[in-house]
């Protein structure tokens, strides 16, 4: 069956059971779930009268056995520690030690940190991956159909509605976290590897059946203000070391020199400038990528000039936009996640930047998230095809390498979506006829900005006659698709296998995309 | 394979003329998207010496092979002391890039060698003969106190621009904000050319961090009459184009003048009196043109001349 972005959604991924018995259906357009009332799943939960039990264990073994873990279960993580998380790996050898199999990891995210994972989906121990990124060895052995039932991967704000409608079942939920006191307040900030928030990891210790905290520094009760609360924890368990702080937070990412990237983001500022939208008070979120970082930079004139402020920015946040507050330009910074050592710093001791929580950034299924009330996103892309859907988790090779992220939540929720990259990366053309996989569907997706020039989405009329009055330039997507391919050449069609190995949700909970097994390359 | 280039025109507008090493495949594949109006393929200081060859390699699968579309492509060759300026000379012809640029140039003379080369060249590979256009970098006190008579060189030669780190040297100053060490040279030059009759440029701005100074430098070419200037970084593209674009005020005089001389023209008067009081007669007509055709190239012109 065809869904609304023209996938072939085959019945195999809309076979495949949710917890709560919902039926997958394919992507219908974006809005289509709007006004649905939906029931919250609830959490078992645990009647906690005896006041001389401590929650403290030694070790995450005796977490594992006192949880209760058994074969089929799910166990979640979060990614705030990027690629210095240790605590995934360690959680898993235990539970492999253990013999428990037919384990599901339903994680916020996962990275290069995880590699060792892939032995264990090979091995056949690990038999479901729900997670927004997939990359390195477990993208790879995804790929090559290791995995026993299709990976699912879904958006930021799309983890948290199938977690809250029951979509996905937490058994247990392991939350590393900076500090924690012995009963479990957790929090991101004041240990040896400080991440800055703990957001994404908030709705596992509301909906998992038991939550255990990990931590390297233990503080004294109560350790507040939390984010994660003591009252839905079960189990503190102090390791030596909760991540490598160095990759947790990393140094602020240098802005851009290279001139590519530099006019790139100079042109996405303009085009934020020319739509009705750049007034006082409006929203803004970008990424901390070579072109997205550098558009605060060119914001920064513009604003001055025109005498406007932005009155928040939200997001993955960066040093970038801290300084931008500092000049006195941005009200509030509403935080998801933090990039770099200086957004980590900032939110430590600045009183105008504040976390959220996953839900509060971008559910669809809540009574309202930030994303909603968003007047401009910048993001990047892998591809983007003259249909401007957008790709951001398959490489060229058709192997599972990225991560929806808040991609397609920000780009449905924001008034002026701009996607910018370059219009060629190496031999690849970046604007093509047909992604390889639909991560966010193109009706979300209103601006392309690329070195070979501007495209409009159709459908958005109003920006077109915003450019078209303030001068700039735009084209056909189709244009900039045949300068790619004049350029570069028109790539060979990837060659599948049958397989189903990843279910590519749309935020909403329908089916956008499946990717499917990967041929071998033959030479 | 792109179609070969149109024929050059001799004088079309060079605001910005953006220096790039040749051997750079990832600099020169699409160096247009910047916007400059010239592109300068450098063979000269920019590729060492044993790479020569490679570099001409490179530049001439480039200028076949690339649609550079309405960017103009010039190539700065060796100089006429070194070994490789007759294949230089060879490959651009034979590339069918737009203009060469002669390094070091001293003497009318030298010029004429290169325009002499650039004609057996032309020959050689069947191209049109005086289709490759030529400008002449000055580089030493002594091609600037030749400026004049290289500037009348050859009908080839569309401009000439200073080359200041090589001209500092010879003169013993360093780069002074301001450019008191550098005026002699650009008043000389400009005179020069306008004598002559072709376009001036002038040198690179090589500190990158250094915006204010940029900007001062461009303001004092404008100031002085320069056609346009090389840059070495395609961020300084937009910042000379912002300055050498003409107020609105300019354009909508502009119009004026060239509306009401074409109206006079075709009723046989020579000279009017625009309704501001202000003579006019054909000599301001060329000036009014420029005006209309940098407002064109800057993206502010929305008049219908």
């Amino acid at each position: 069956m065809k869904n609304a972005v023209g996938r072939e959604i085959p019945a195999e991924a809309l076979a495949v059971e949710l917890k709560n018995g919902r039926k997958y259906e394919p992507y219908q357009g974006k809005g289509y779930r709007d006004g649905k009332y939906i029931k919250k799943a609830g959490p078992t939960t645990k009647i906690y009268e005896n006041p001389k039990e401590s929650k403290l264990l030694p070790s995450i073994r005796d977490a594992v056995i006192a949880c209760g873990i058994k074969d089929g279960m799910t166990v979640s993580f979060h990614h705030h520690f990027r690629n210095g998380d240790y605590i995934v790996n360690m959680v898993m050898k235990e539970i492999v030690d253990l013999g428990i199999k037919d384990i599901t990891i339903a994680a916020s995210s996962l990275g290069d940190a995880h590699d060792p994972i892939a032995q264990y989906i090979e091995e056949g121990i690990v038999t479901g991956i729900q997670t927004s990124g997939i990359r390195g060895k477990m993208g790879d052995v995804v790929s090559h159909g290791k995995l026993k039932t299709p990976a699912i991967l879904r958006s930021h704000g799309g983890r948290v509605r199938a977690v809250e409608e029951g979509d996905v079942h937490i058994d247990v939920a392991f939350i590393g976290a900076p500090t924690s006191d012995e009963y479990g307040n957790a929090r991101a900030l004041g240990g040896k590897g400080d991440c800055g928030v703990l957001s994404y990891a908030v709705v596992d210790s509301e909906y998992a059946d038991k939550v255990v905290v990990i931590t390297d520094t233990l503080v004294d009760y109560p350790n507040f203000p939390p984010s994660i609360h003591g009252v839905n924890v079960d189990y503190v368990v102090k390791v030596d070391e909760i991540g490598n702080p160095k990759k947790i937070a990393s140094a602020a990412a240098r802005m851009t020199q290279n001139p590519r990237d530099l006019m790139m983001a100079e042109n996405t500022a303009k085009v934020i400038a020319a739509t009705p939208w750049f007034k006082d008070g409006f929203s803004f979120q970008t990424g901390a990528g070579g072109p997205s970082l550098a558009v605060n930079r060119f914001l920064e004139p513009l604003m001055n000039e025109k005498g406007i402020k932005m009155a928040w920015a939200i997001g993955g946040i960066t040093a970038a936009i801290c300084e931008l507050q500092r000049k006195g330009l941005v009200g509030k910074i509403i935080d998801v996640q933090d990039f770099d050592t200086g957004a980590i710093e900032d939110i430590r001791t600045n009183p105008n930047h504040f976390e959220m929580t996953a839900s509060e950034y971008a559910n669809p299924a809540n009574k309202g998230a930030f994303v909603n009330k968003l007047d401009f996103v910048v993001l990047a892309a892998l591809e983007v095809d003259t249909d401007f859907n957008v790709n951001v988790i398959t490489g060229s090779d058709g192997v599972l390498r990225g991560a929806p992220g808040g991609h397609p939540d920000t780009a449905e929720g924001a008034k002026c979506c701009v996607i910018v990259t370059p219009l060629t990366r190496g031999r690849m053309a970046t604007i093509c006829e047909h992604v390889v996989t639909v991560t966010t569907p193109g009706d979300c997706v209103d601006v392309v900005v690329t070195d070979y020039g501007t495209a409009v989405n159709p459908r958005r009329t109003d920006i077109i006659e915003a450019l078209d009055k303030a001068g700039i330039k735009h084209v056909p997507i189709k244009e900039l698709q045949e300068k790619a391919y004049s350029l570069v050449g028109k790539p060979d069609d990837l060659q599948w296998k049958d397989k189903v190995v990843a279910i590519l949700e749309a935020r909403d909970g329908t089916i956008l995309d499946v990717v499917r097994e990967i041929k071998p390359c033959e030479i | 394979m792109s179609l070969p280039r149109p024929k050059p025109e001799r004088f079309r507008l060079r605001r910005t003329m953006m220096f790039m090493n040749a051997q750079k495949p990832g600099l020169i594949k699409d160096a247009y998207i910047y916007g400059a109006d010239s592109i300068m393929l450098d063979l000269e200081d920019a590729v060492a010496e044993n790479q020569k060859d490679s570099a001409r390699f490179s530049l001439y699968h480039a200028l076949k092979e690339i649609d550079y579309g309405d960017t103009e492509v010039i190539v700065r060759i060796n100089g006429l002391d070194t070994p490789h300026w007759k294949e230089d000379i060879r490959v651009c012809v034979a590339g069918g890039c737009d203009g060469i640029r002669i390094a070091k140039t001293e003497s009318a003379q030298d010029v004429k060698t290169v325009d002499e080369a650039v004609t057996e060249a032309e020959k050689e590979f069947g191209v049109e003969v005086g289709r490759t256009l030529l400008m002449a970098a000055l580089e030493s006190p002594k091609g600037v106190l030749n400026a004049y008579e290289i500037c009348q060189a050859s009908p080839r030669l569309f401009g000439v621009a200073l080359s200041g780190g090589d001209y500092r040297k010879c003169m013993q100053v360093k780069v002074i904000p301001g450019g008191i060490e550098m005026l002699f040279a650009r008043g000389l030059m400009l005179n020069a050319a306008r004598a002559a009759g072709i376009q001036c440029f002038d040198t690179v701005f090589t500190n990158l961090n250094d915006d204010e100074g940029f900007r001062a430098e461009v303001k004092q070419n404008v100031e002085m009459g320069f056609d346009g200037k090389s840059l070495i970084n395609p961020k300084q593209i937009p910042i000379v184009h912002e300055m050498l674009a003409p107020t609105q005020k300019e354009i909508a005089e502009a119009e004026k003048i060239v509306r009401a001389y074409r109206e006079h023209a075709s009723e046989g008067v020579g000279v009017f009196t625009l309704d501001n009081g202000k003579m006019i007669d054909i000599a301001f007509v060329p000036g009014a043109e420029r005006v209309i055709k940098l407002a064109k190239a800057s993206g502010i012109y929305e008049g219908d001349l």
